[in-house]
Order: structure tokens, then sequence, then C-alpha cells
């Protein structure tokens, strides 16, 4: 008999490492070598040397990834206060991962790292690398275009193949080596319409799906590794092509479908190596394939901070806890219960007090909050962990639609550029911007049918009310149950029905499920079980054993963690523990795609309760005897100056209202990242200080909105590496 | 109703910029009772904020010589003075010489330059090396190079001396457009704005920009229209340069370009469009980056890695001439103008206002009424500066 906690599948690096290879410095022990939802890709190994010591790297990676992957994680140290410095976006934007790569300065988290290459810590200031020739300049091209589309995330994809159909010529342009956004780490089922938008298809899958239909359209042009810098006054927007030529971009039609960046948090430790933005985290381990942290905490309970604390699960992390201000998570249920039933403690009505540790995060402390979500004292505890997950919410990437409705161009925008919402909203806006556009351009084009604006509101919509789970009160037959209680736009169990037995009201695909059979009208194919986005159908199955039936419960972890004849705990939604169960069988069905469907054995008192099962082991979640005080006033506003709350909050309190005056002489605002982060915590500052926003000044905001060197704008050919560092 | 008292000041200072500010903490420094307004939320946020910081001594007229002089003591001495950091840099300017054409005009204007006493000296091709390593040596035959010249932070200074200004008593109102020049018997009687009436003795036009339009409010046509200019500014690396770099060799589009390593690590540059983009758009161009960068890589190669960071384009208030405007007005008593400062408000701040503070006092002296002379409002602008 083998005991439960089996999901995750090491519980240090070490031990893994040691498992398959033996030999420490051989080989990196960071690495996720297996993954239930992701296919681990064959790679070479390169060699590369970090200050000095040979270690491998895979090829293609970037150096970040290679430095994660040996647990290297501190990548050098500030100019202005010798602070630690590492990876805080992972995605380009800002310059805190900054390593000297043979002797250049470059971002690691978008540089890939080369066989030999020599890689250093970035100490202080760079030096700018000595130049013997005078480079070939060459002027600028410029590119005239119907349709220019920034961002080929969901909307951008979806409004692309739309333009494609039309036969509208398009650019579509994207920072990244492949399209998809923020779908490529999505590695779980998606919500929505299955009518409408792939809903039941995991985000890694939408991505390939829509990235395929866009190449089959000629009249659409894709320039991948390319990052748009600026949109000008005389209409041109300013894009770096393959990372390498600067090229101007004169559309007829802009749209913006650039997605969204995270909000940060002011609090003690809040930059120590160890915290993370959740796009930055989700990059980390589903794009790179790297375990940035073996205990995990996190800070958000909507539905970003909900499934990247199950991504960190599915990927062999920790998940100590999460905290949630608000008293109740702002994520869907479903996706809520699916990490308390892994045995994941949700603290909400709680705040983080500070992140601890000298040089990378060593515990986390959270307190209860009162009405104004202040901590209370006394109520404080902390936890054992090496990781913060910050996911605070979501703001839109306007830069780009506020700058070409001031140069009075024709923009658009579309998914969470536009309006934050889930990626099923992105896809289905996208989908009507390109109509719109094609139209606005002139070609004959129906009228975008009012039904659709009906759907995508329908898909942007909130969670709305959970109403009280009401369990079967038959006790034979075989029927599932459907712990799905939250108004939430979700659909794919009603079609997934072999007998059509599931019903949601599809005129509004907000209404709860619910089972339309009897106890013999099921045939027990498991599809709404496997299929389920939140995993919240179980199939109970008295037929053979009335007094201990059979429950088949969804499983998304590797098959390797469960076999038949394990002995497991299960949980109800809330995560309480209901007993301990006999595995009966492990199973996946054809329809499944990767989750697994594991059936046990349980007393029929609580058989129809029974919702999942733990998968980590709960004394890890405990809090440690003693809080930990942070006495240190480091919280820190803007991280690329390294300005810290304190100067800001002073200079309110002395009564400076206009942020321009604030960045001017703090330089909050001035560095790398062009204000991205630091702006949000600044007014969340005022506001702490009681300044209503009518008194307050905003900066102003300039481009570039990303830093390239000045030799592209030469036209000065880098041909090599063709990354945007 | 009963009228409100209306507030009266000594002098009312129009424009919280680079000479408004330096001329309050001047005037309140000497006991009169000052108050600024402004426009803009904050001090600085007209074309101060998008000065890039050079400040030099070495101009070809004695007047901003002597200005400039005496601004580089404020700004050089500030730290040790009153102990706030304005990032003062000494690291000298130099004009380069590629082409014969520019070697003749510099070495002309240094003959000039050298009789005002300026340390400033011509450097070979070698030494200017020696001085700037980076500098692309093909063609390089050499340039003028005055060690005493040097740079601050525009942002940093305008607040040092908004803190002192403060300090020495003076008042600022921010968010106030001036609507109204009082006048009263054909003298100053105090301003308007939409919170009422000011009253006050002396009204100091450095509306900068905007000057023009002030000055119309007593009836004067300055001749002073802005001129859009566009800088950027990198990512900080060690440093590697110290003069700030000019080369004044006209190009399609702009007639010369500049840049320098501020003391933070960041470069900083700029052009003079040509021709000038008259009128008050500060919305960035797509031509500037390309345009700079080729022209910066060819100079100092080594700048190709350097990562732009930001770009934004300032207001440099042109008189026809290229000299500033400064002085009484002869039509209303009391309305003395403080304009036209052509992109050099900021090194002419200092120096400026301790003059206008002398010259509203009734203090100025020999040396200042030259100065007063060759900026008179009411001078010929038909000649030109010998270098901008």
């Amino acid at each position: 008999m083998r005991v439960a906690f089996k999901g995750l599948n090491a519980g240090t690096g070490l031990a893994l490492n040691q498992s398959i290879g033996g030999d420490l410095t051989d080989m990196s022990s960071y690495r996720i070598r297996e993954h239930p939802i992701l296919s681990i890709p064959e790679r070479k190994e390169i060699p590369f040397y970090w200050q000095g010591s040979l270690l491998e790297a895979l090829e293609g990676e970037t150096i970040s990834a290679a430095l994660f992957a040996h647990g290297i994680r501190i990548f050098g140290h500030h100019a202005k206060d010798q602070s630690p410095q590492g990876i805080f976006c992972a995605n380009g934007q800002c310059a805190q991962c900054m390593v000297l790569a043979d002797g250049q300065p470059v971002k690691s988290c978008m540089h890939l790292v080369q066989a030999g290459m020599r890689i250093e810590p970035l100490e202080g200031l760079a030096e700018l690398p000595i130049v013997h020739e005078t480079p070939a300049t060459k002027p600028v091209r410029l590119v005239h275009i119907p349709v220019l589309i920034l961002g080929g995330g969901p909307a951008g994809l979806s409004a692309a193949i739309e333009l494609g159909k039309l036969g509208v010529e398009t650019i579509l342009v994207d920072d990244k080596h492949r399209l998809g956004g923020k779908l490529v780490l999505q590695t779980h089922r998606f919500f929505g319409s299955a009518q409408a938008v792939y809903a039941g298809t995991r985000g890694i899958d939408i991505a390939s799906r829509l990235s395929e239909q866009v190449a089959q359209y000629a009249s659409v042009q894709v320039w991948l590794q390319s990052t748009a810098l600026a949109v000008f006054s005389d209409q041109k927007v300013g894009i770096l092509k393959d990372g390498n030529e600067y090229v101007l971009v004169r559309p007829d039609v802009l749209l913006v479908a650039t997605g969204a960046r995270e909000k940060f948090l002011a609090f003690p430790g809040n930059t120590l190596p160890g915290v993370y933005g959740a796009g930055a985290f989700q990059t980390l381990v589903n794009r790179d394939l790297v375990r940035p942290a073996e205990k995990l905490f996190i800070v958000g309970g909507g539905n970003v901070g909900l499934i990247a604390g199950y991504h960190a699960l599915q990927a062999g992390i920790q998940v100590i806890g999460l905290v949630e201000a608000l008293p109740e998570v702002g994520g869907y249920k479903v996706h809520r219960d699916k990490l308390v039933r892994m045995g994941v403690p949700i603290y909400t009505s709680h705040t983080v007090v500070s992140a601890n540790g000298k040089d990378k995060v060593e515990s986390v402390t959270i307190a209860r909050v009162d009405e104004k979500f202040q901590p209370i004292s006394g109520s404080e505890r902390s936890f054992e962990c090496d990781s913060l997950l910050i996911a605070v919410g979501l703001d839109p990437v306007n830069e780009f639609t506020s700058k070409a409705r001031e140069f009075g161009m024709r923009v658009y925008a579309a998914g969470d550029a536009e309006e934050i919402a889930e990626a099923s909203a992105a896809i289905f806006a996208g989908k009507i911007r390109g109509l719109e556009i094609a139209r606005d351009l002139g070609r004959s084009v129906e009228k975008v049918p009012d039904d659709w604006y009906h759907t995508i509101e329908i898909l942007r919509s909130r969670p709305g009310a959970v109403y009280p789970e009401k369990l079967p009160e038959e006790r034979s037959g075989v029927f599932p149950v459907i712990h799905c209680t939250q108004e939430i736009p979700c659909n794919p169990c009603a079609t997934l029905c072999s007998q059509g037995l599931i019903y949601i009201d599809q005129s509004d695909i907000r209404s709860v499920p619910s089972f339309m059979g009897d106890a013999s009208s099921c045939r027990y194919c498991l599809r709404c079980v496997a299929g389920c986005p939140g995993l919240a159908i179980t199939l109970v199955d008295y037929r053979q054993h009335p007094q201990t039936p059979r429950v088949a419960i969804p499983y998304e972890f590797t098959r390797q963690t469960i076999r038949k004849g394990d002995v497991v705990t299960v949980l109800d939604t809330e995560g309480n523990e209901l007993g301990t169960a006999d595995v009966l069988a492990v199973s996946t069905i054809r329809a499944a795609d990767r989750t697994c469907v594991v059936q046990v054995q349980v007393p029929s008192g609580y058989a129809q309760r029974v919702a999942g099962i733990r998968v980590q082991d709960p004394t890890i979640t405990r809090a440690m005897n003693q809080y930990v005080q942070h006495i240190q006033d480091d919280t820190i506003v803007c991280r690329c100056e390294r300005v810290s709350a304190g100067e800001i909050r002073a200079l309110i309190r002395a009564g400076y209202r206009d942020i321009n005056e604030i960045k001017a002489i703090t330089r909050a605002g001035m560095g790398a990242c062009g204000s991205k982060t630091c702006t949000a915590l600044i007014l969340r500052l005022f506001r702490d200080e009681g300044v209503p926003a009518s008194e307050i000044t905003v900066a102003t905001r300039r481009p570039l909105f990303v830093e390239v060197p000045l030799g592209r704008f030469a036209g000065i050919d880098e041909a090599k590496g063709g990354q945007n560092d | 109703m009963t009228e409100r008292a209306i507030p009266h000041y000594d002098v009312i200072v129009i424009g919280a910029g680079s000479i408004g500010v330096p001329a309050a903490m001047s005037l309140a420094g000497m006991g009169l009772r000052t108050l600024v307004l402004d426009s803009a939320a904050s001090v600085g946020q007209g074309s101060n904020k998008h000065a890039i910081g050079g400040i030099r001594a070495t101009h070809s007229d004695p007047a901003k010589i002597r200005l400039c002089l005496r601004s580089i003591e404020v700004f050089s001495t500030w730290k040790q003075r009153y102990g706030e950091d304005i990032e003062w840099y000494k690291g000298g300017y130099v004009f380069v010489a590629y082409r014969e054409r520019e070697e003749t005009t510099l070495k002309n204007l240094l003959t000039v330059q050298k009789s005002y006493g300026l340390n400033i000296d011509w450097l070979d091709s070698f030494q200017l090396l020696e001085r700037i390593p980076d500098l692309n040596p093909n063609d390089l035959i050499g340039g003028t190079y005055s060690p005493d010249d040097g740079s601050a932070s525009p942002l940093l200074a305008i607040h040092a001396f908004y803190r002192q200004a403060l300090q020495n008593g003076a008042e600022f109102r921010f968010n106030e457009p001036v609507t109204e020049l009082v006048i009263r018997s054909g003298k100053v009687a105090g301003v308007r704005t939409r919170s009422g009436v000011y009253g006050a003795d002396v009204v100091i036009n450095a509306a900068g920009a905007w000057a023009g339009q002030i000055g119309r409010l007593g009836g004067m046509e300055l001749p002073v229209r802005p001129d859009s200019h566009e800088s950027a500014i990198t990512e900080a690396v060690a440093h590697f340069l110290d003069p700030m770099v000019v080369d004044i060799r006209p190009d399609t589009g702009s007639s010369n370009f500049y840049f320098y390593q501020h003391i933070t690590g960041q470069l900083m540059f700029c052009i003079t469009p040509s021709p000038n983009i008259w009128g008050y758009d500060t919305r960035e161009t797509s031509s500037f980056l390309p345009m700079v960068a080729r022209r910066m890589v060819e100079v100092m190669p080594r700048l190709k890695n350097i990562r732009v960071r930001r770009t934004w384009r300032g207001l440099y208030p042109m008189t026809p001439d290229g000299f500033p405007i400064v002085g009484w007005s002869r039509e209303v008593d009391g309305f003395l103008q403080a304009a036209g400062m052509c992109g050099q408000g900021f090194m002419l701040g200092p120096g400026l206002g301790e003059l206008l503070a002398r010259v509203v006092t009734g203090n100025a002296v020999d040396s200042d009424q030259q100065i007063l002379a060759m900026f008179s409002p009411y001078r010929n602008f038909s000649g030109q500066e010998q270098l901008k």
C-alpha cells in the first residue's frame, strides 16, 4: 500500500535530481521533467559558464531559464542600493533580469543562451561595450498596410483570422517567438461557450489552433519577435521587427490587442528575489519548464492567482497558502474549490504584511484585515516559503490606444487591452473587432449580429450568484454529482454528455448546469467528469456496492503519482477531509485530453460529497510557531529606480499633488519599465493618504514603451540572436 | 457687497520655470514680497523639465557669458552651500570639427571667446581622442574644449531653487493661469487669475514659450515664438564620457546635435530642427530617433548599443537674433520682461535671476546695464548670434 500526497513528485529539486542522474554538478536540479499536461520536449544540452563555472543549458532556452534550472535566482545587484536583482516580469518589459552575456548587457528573459556563452551577473551599471568600427547605417523602412494588429494573443489572433478570411492585408506583430500570448502558459481547460470560443479546450491548444488558422491566410503577415515601441504623432507605429530591424508602419486601422499587465503591491520585502508576478511565474513554470519555487505562497484570490496555484501544484511546487483581502475570493468558485481540494488553505479577509528574508524570500507574514483592509495587529501569522506570487489584478496595456487616439488614428482595442476579462471573452472580442474593422475599411461585410454583442457581455461577466449545493437524494444506480454552484459563463458539460442529459440554458450560459436524467439513464461514459473545465463533476455508481459506491473523480496530476491500490484522502468541495479511500482504478478516456479519472470506493454516507483527492501534505501549510516581524522599511514602489513608499508618502504628506513633480524629485517612474509598475502604486498611496483623485495630476507618458539600443534606429544590422534585448 | 482685500506683493513672477523660480529665490532673498503664478500644477512643468541639463558659459557674447559664469558658480557650489545634490558635473563641452568649415567657424569663435577670458582651447584630433577616446577618429580634425562647463539635473535644480525660494519667503500658486494684467494709470497694479486679483508693484514676464501671450496682456508684441526640439534619454551605463559633445554640421532635418552622459549614467541627446518646427506641438515624431541615431553612431560608434529609454519634445522660446529679451516695458511701468531664452533658460536662470532682483530693487550695476542694453526688448533684432 502506498500513502497519499503523491501528487507532488518531488519535495526538493535535489531529490528529483538524485533520482535521475545522481551527479549534482552534471545536471540542473530545478527543471520540470514531467508534467501532467505539458509535453517535455527533448532538447540538446549545451554548455555555458556562470561566473566561470561550467553549467548545462538546453538549446533554445533563455538565459534566465538556464540560470533558474540551476537554482540561480540572483542575477546581479542594483547600482543605487546594491539590492539583489533577478526575474520580475519575465516578459522583456523591465530590465531587472539583466546579465552580461559575453560582455554584452542583455535581458536574460528574452536572450537565448548560446553554446559556450560566458554569463556574468550585472553588478551596478553595465559597461557600454567598446565598438571599434564605424557601423554601416541605413534609412528606416516605411510600410503601409490596411490593418496593423499589435499582439498575437487570443484577441489579436481572432481578429486576424476574420480579416484573413476576408482577404484584408494585415500585419500582426508579437514580441514573442510564438503566437498565442498568455494562452501558451495556460495548461487548464477554458471556460466560456463551447460553441463560440473553444470552451473545454486547454489554453495551450487554443493557441495552437488559432495560430494554425492565421497561417492559412495569405493576406495576414505575422511578425514574431517584433516589439511595438511607440505610436507617433504622424500616425506611424515604430516596431522593432525580428528584434533587429526598426520599421515604421503606417496602418489605415490600428488594432491594439496588447493584453494586460499585472498590478503590484507595496509591502515590506516586496522586491526580494522570489517575489513574482503571476505572469512571470507562469512563464518560468509553463514556458521555461523550470521550478522557480519549492514552497509558494499566493497573494490574491482572483482567477489568475487561483489558476497559478493550480499550475504550481501540477509542476510539483508546494503551495503553502493563499491570501485574499476580500471576504470571498474574486475568481470562479470552481477554481477556488480545485485549489482547496488539493489541500491549499485560503485565507480570506487577510493580507500580506511582509515578505521576509535577507537576499531571498524565506517566509511570509500575513494578517487578518479590518473593514478598511488594514492589517489587524495581533492577528499576524508567518509561513515558511521561498516564493511569493502576486496576483492582485490586471490593468489594460493601453498606452498604444491612448496615444493613437490622441494622434487621431483609427484605432480599436480588443481583449484585455480594452477590458480585463477571461481569454474566452478576448477571443470573441477579437472576432467582433475583425469584422468591425473590415466594415470600417469599406469591405462588404454584414453588420456584426446583435447577439454577438450579447455573447461578449456574457463572456465578460464577473462570477455571479452562488447557490447552495443540492445533492441528489437518490442512493442507487449511477448519476453525476455536479459541484458547480456559481453562475459563470461556461457550458462544455452540456455538450459532453453522450445522452444529452446535462442541461444549461443556452440563452444564458451563466446558469448552473443540472442533470436531467434519473438513476438509470447515465451510461457512465465519464466524459462529463474528465471534460468539465472546473473539475467539478463526479460520477457516483451505486450499482455494484450500494453501501460503498464507486466515485469517479477528475485528476490532473501525472499518472505515476497515483495507482490502483493506493489509499488517498478524499475531500469535499470546501477542502474538508471526508476520509480515506481505496483507489479502484486510474483511467483516461479518449475524449479526455490528459485529465485522468480516478475511481475510489467510499462509504455511501459521503460518496456524493467527494469532490477531490488531496495531493498535498497538510502539515506543510502550517503556520510557524512565531510570526516573523519585518523591521526594515523596504517597501519599494519604483523597482527600477529603487524608490521607497516612505519617500513618496513623505512628499504626499508635505502637500505634493503633481505626480510629475514626485517623479522629478524621486525618479519614481523614470526607470527602464517606463512607470508601468509604479504608477498604480503611487495612486494607491495617494488613496491611502486620503487624497481625492481630483487633486492629483497624473504623470505624462512618453515613448518608448520598451528600451531599444540606439543603433537599431540607425538601421544597424545586428542579426545575431534576433532578440529584443 | 464688501470688497475682498487684495493681497499685495512687491513682485509677481509669471512662470514657475527655469527663469521664474531662481528669480523668485533672488527676489525673496532680497526681502521682496514675491508671488509666483503658473498655469501648471507644479514647478518646472513647462519647458524646464524638457531641458537635458547642459550648462556652459562658452557663448559668443559678453552678456550670456557673464550670466552663465555666475550661473555655473551657483550650480557648482549648491551642494556645499545647501547640502542638496542637484547632480552638477563639471564635464566640459566639446564642439567637434570633422570638416574645415566647422574648424574655421569654431576657431574664429574661439578668438572671441578667449578675448572674454573664457577657459576654452582648441584640441587637435590626438588631444581630443585622449579626452574622448570613443569619438570616431576618421576625418576628425579637432575641436574646442571648455573644461569649466558642465551639466546638472534641471529637475533637481529647479526644486532646489524652489525650496530655497520658499525658505526666503516667496509664495507660489499653481494651476492659476494669468488672464489679465491689471494696469492703473499706465502702471502695473497686479494680475488677475480665476481666483481673483493679486496686487503688485512689479510683474515679471518669465512665461517662457508663452511669454508672447503674457506680453500682449501689457500691450507688448514680443518677438518670441517657440521652436519644438526633440530629445531622448537612455538607460544608465557606467561612466564613459565626460564632456557634452556638440556637432554643428548641418544635415537633413537638423542643424546640429549634441549629447552628454549625465552624472547618474544616462546619456541625453537632442537636435536643433532644421527647418525650425514653430509652434506648440510637443507630440513625439517618428523622424527624430532615426535621424539622430545615425548621426550619433557616426560620431561615436560605441553608442550603438546604448538602450534608448524615452523621447520627448520641448519648446525653445526663440527670438529673431537668438538673444534673450530682458528689460522694462516702456508702455506699462513696472512690467519687466525676462523672456526669449532660446532654449538656454536653464543655464541662464540663476545668473539672470540675480540680475532681475538687482534690477527690481534698483541695484543694477554697470555690467548689468550692459546686459540690459544687449537684451533690450526695443533693440533691432536683425543681428545674428555667432553660435547658437
